[in-house]
């Protein structure tokens, strides 16, 4: 098993009455309601968490990217990946990832990750979503019914301008380059293990099956509303010939360790709270720019996680709701093991994005609640996958002599 | 008004490309009408009236209705030049070209792109420009529900005509809807997404065609102030608004519509 702590990283003064005053946590929320102020002290308590859950064990650390999004303020993963690279020296940096249809030239990603990659001595997990239509249409003014072929022809420059040696002509339709010449070039070769981060669309399933690629299902709604559209993935790979190992699926899930059941209420009852009914105030408007999914995606029926119908409800469930629906998994460790060896063996997943920090938890209940997990939690589930113990092909590749940094890793924040 | 028996058929537009729905209705001058981002309506009623006074053709645009080949189209030249194959296909020489919204976008373009093929020409609240003072609502940000009260005058006949047959607590017609909507504001959205201005003020002085800009006062889309850009840009033109009328006033008020559209051409 792989598991990395992942931190959206919220802004946690939302306002109590958020949803009845404001349109929607995304795209339009106005900027006034951040203070660079206060944002100083917030994005330096989580980038030290992030590095606190490198301490603990955990294989991997992950960031990812938003944009005018208040419950997710890394519009630049890589500058947290950079920041991380320094002051980390084993887990994974695991960025899921960098909307290659927003950069412009794309080959800016291939160097961006390729710098990554290097300065962290090939830890580099490189992500590549389509990026939701709040971000790719609304916020960053993609056409929606071009956005994937934006994001399909920024992917085949990417994956070429790592493996070629010498400089190359590139003459798609939305960039045309006489010199492609990535510099630098990832350690990992020919490219990092690389994560796509999905919700449904079916075309993404064959994309991941074909290329080796890790599908990674980033759900706020939790591994039993899962189990239908991971079933479809594992259709698929039978149906494509392709080997069933679990290290080509990921899930997140929000995870609340305690002491015991009723601890772990008291404790975040209300962080959750604060994500659901604040964090996740999306306008449905946004949810899906008509054209941003194709047609056969939609006779799936697989729509976007941020409808009315899906968002609305998740607000007003009690705890025990959330509990019991699987929407977060909470409880002591005891408890928490027995739920994600359900949601492992379930969606039959090798990678875990751990949504240990959830809205606006205050700092020493998200190191609490991580530590519970790495001590008393991951141990238990270190071995439920035996028969793929040896599956490389979709994790880092390591230098295994890194030149050591000049941060002494014990100075860092939180190490016992 | 007499109700005109429409004909709907596939039109063939050649060099492989898929057929375009076609709606033909009338008698007397031809008019190529190209309707706006929603698309024709169920026994459209501005069709129809129009239909009551010329010979109308209504191609329906690739991922419109039974047209097909929106993948082909990737941006505004070349849904211009489908429009200019569609009349060619329809063996019409110099009709009137009659568009509305993002239709009197294209009808503008197309003006522009060949002066010399258009003589008269109807913009009834196009799209195509934009104004910082005024900016254009996100049509494609809207559910279902608010878009009465930003399209019409009339919010109640609006809801009536937008929603009449709409059951969308209904899973398999809200899937079909979004299938619909999906197609139809998909490729729209490759002239309109995200802002409504492809270049149309650098060409808009070309055109030669006799022009009748018609706006209705109460459009809160594309507010009429919009007209007098058009006005000023295009030298042989006229710009003419109607009272208690939004941004469907093809639907609030088809006759007057009509009416002008018919000085237009008569002139």
């Amino acid at each position: 098993m792989k598991f990395t702590w992942f931190n959206l990283m919220p802004w946690p003064h939302l306002p109590e009455d958020f949803r009845e005053q404001h349109h929607s946590v995304w795209v339009d929320i106005p900027s006034s309601l951040y203070d660079p102020k206060k944002g100083h002290e917030v994005y330096n308590t989580y980038l030290d968490q992030l590095e606190y859950a490198e301490s603990l064990g955990f294989d991997g650390i992950g960031v990812n990217e938003h944009h005018a999004n208040a419950y997710g303020l890394m519009p630049s993963p890589n500058l947290m990946a950079a920041a991380l690279a320094r002051r980390t020296s084993k887990a994974a940096l695991v960025v899921l990832g960098n909307s290659i249809a927003l950069y412009n030239p794309p080959i800016r990603v291939a160097e961006e990750f390729a710098m990554l990659d290097v300065i962290s001595g090939g830890r580099l997990v490189a992500g590549f979503p389509v990026g939701t239509s709040m971000d790719t249409n609304y916020a960053y003014g993609q056409i929606p019914a071009l956005t994937r072929e934006k994001y399909a022809e920024a992917h085949e420059l990417i994956v070429r301008a790592w493996k070629e040696d010498k400089p190359f002509s590139f003459n798609g339709r939305f960039t045309q380059l006489r010199y492609a010449n990535c510099w630098p070039k990832p350690i990992q070769s020919p490219r990092p293990p690389v994560f796509i981060p999905g919700g449904g669309s079916v075309e993404t399933y064959d994309f991941c099956i074909e290329n080796d690629y890790a599908y990674s299902y980033l759900s706020f709604t939790g591994y039993k509303r899962a189990q239908l559209l991971m079933d479809g993935f594992w259709e698929r790979v039978d149906e494509m010939g392709a080997d069933k190992s679990p290290y080509r699926a990921g899930f997140a899930q929000t995870i609340c360790v305690a002491e015991t059941d009723e601890e772990a209420k008291e404790l975040y009852a209300e962080h959750v709270n604060y994500f659901f009914n604040r964090c996740l105030h999306v306008y449905p408007g946004f949810a899906d720019a008509p054209g941003y999914r194709t047609v056969k995606t939609i006779k799936k029926g697989a729509l976007s996680q941020f409808t009315r119908a899906s968002l609305g409800a998740l607000g007003k469930l009690t705890w025990e709701e959330l509990v019991a629906d699987g929407h977060i998994i909470a409880g002591s460790p005891e408890t928490v093991v027995r739920q994600m060896k359900e949601l492992i063996t379930g969606l039959k997943v090798g990678n875990i994005f751990c949504l240990l920090h959830i809205g606006n938890m205050p700092d020493e209940k998200t190191r609490l609640s991580s530590r519970l997990f790495a001590e008393e939690v991951m141990p238990k589930l270190q071995n439920m996958w035996p028969e793929w113990e040896h599956d490389e092909r979709f994790w880092i590749h390591p230098l295994e002599t890194p030149v050591e940094t000049s941060v002494p890793l014990a100075a860092m924040g939180g190490a016992e | 008004m007499t109700a005109q028996t429409t004909e709907i058929r596939m039109l063939e537009i050649g060099n492989n490309r898929p057929a375009v729905e076609l709606w033909e209705a009338g008698q007397g001058d031809a008019v190529v009408f190209l309707h706006g981002a929603g698309g024709l309506m169920p026994d459209d009623r501005f069709f129809q009236a129009l239909a009551a006074k010329f010979h109308v053709y209504a191609p329906l645009l690739p991922g419109y209705g039974n047209s097909q080949g929106e993948d082909g189209l990737h941006d505004m030249l070349d849904a211009t030049l489908h429009t200019g194959d569609v009349i060619e296909a329809l063996g019409l020489v110099k009709p009137a070209l009659v568009g509305h919204s993002m239709g009197g976008m294209l009808a503008a373009e197309l003006a522009s792109l060949a002066p010399n093929d258009v003589e008269r020409l109807a913009l009834i609240a196009p799209a195509g420009l934009w104004l910082d003072a005024h900016p254009i609502e996100d049509l494609f940000a809207k559910l279902p529900f608010e878009l009465p009260e930003l399209l019409f005058h009339d919010v109640a006949l609006g809801e009536k005509l937008m929603t009449s047959g709409l059951d969308l607590d209904d899973p398999a017609f809200l899937s079909a809807f979004l299938v619909i909507n999906a197609r139809r504001l998909g490729m729209a959205g490759k002239l309109l997404f995200p802002i409504p201005d492809r270049g149309l003020s650098r060409r808009l002085h070309r055109i030669k065609a006799k022009t009748l800009i018609l706006w209705g006062e109460s459009d809160r889309l594309i507010k009429p102030v919009y007209g007098k850009g058009f006005a000023a840009a295009i030298a042989n033109s006229q710009l003419q608004t109607l009272p208690e009328a939004g941004h469907l006033v093809t639907h609030e008020k088809p006759e007057q519509v009509v009416d002008a559209i018919a000085a237009l051409i008569n002139a």
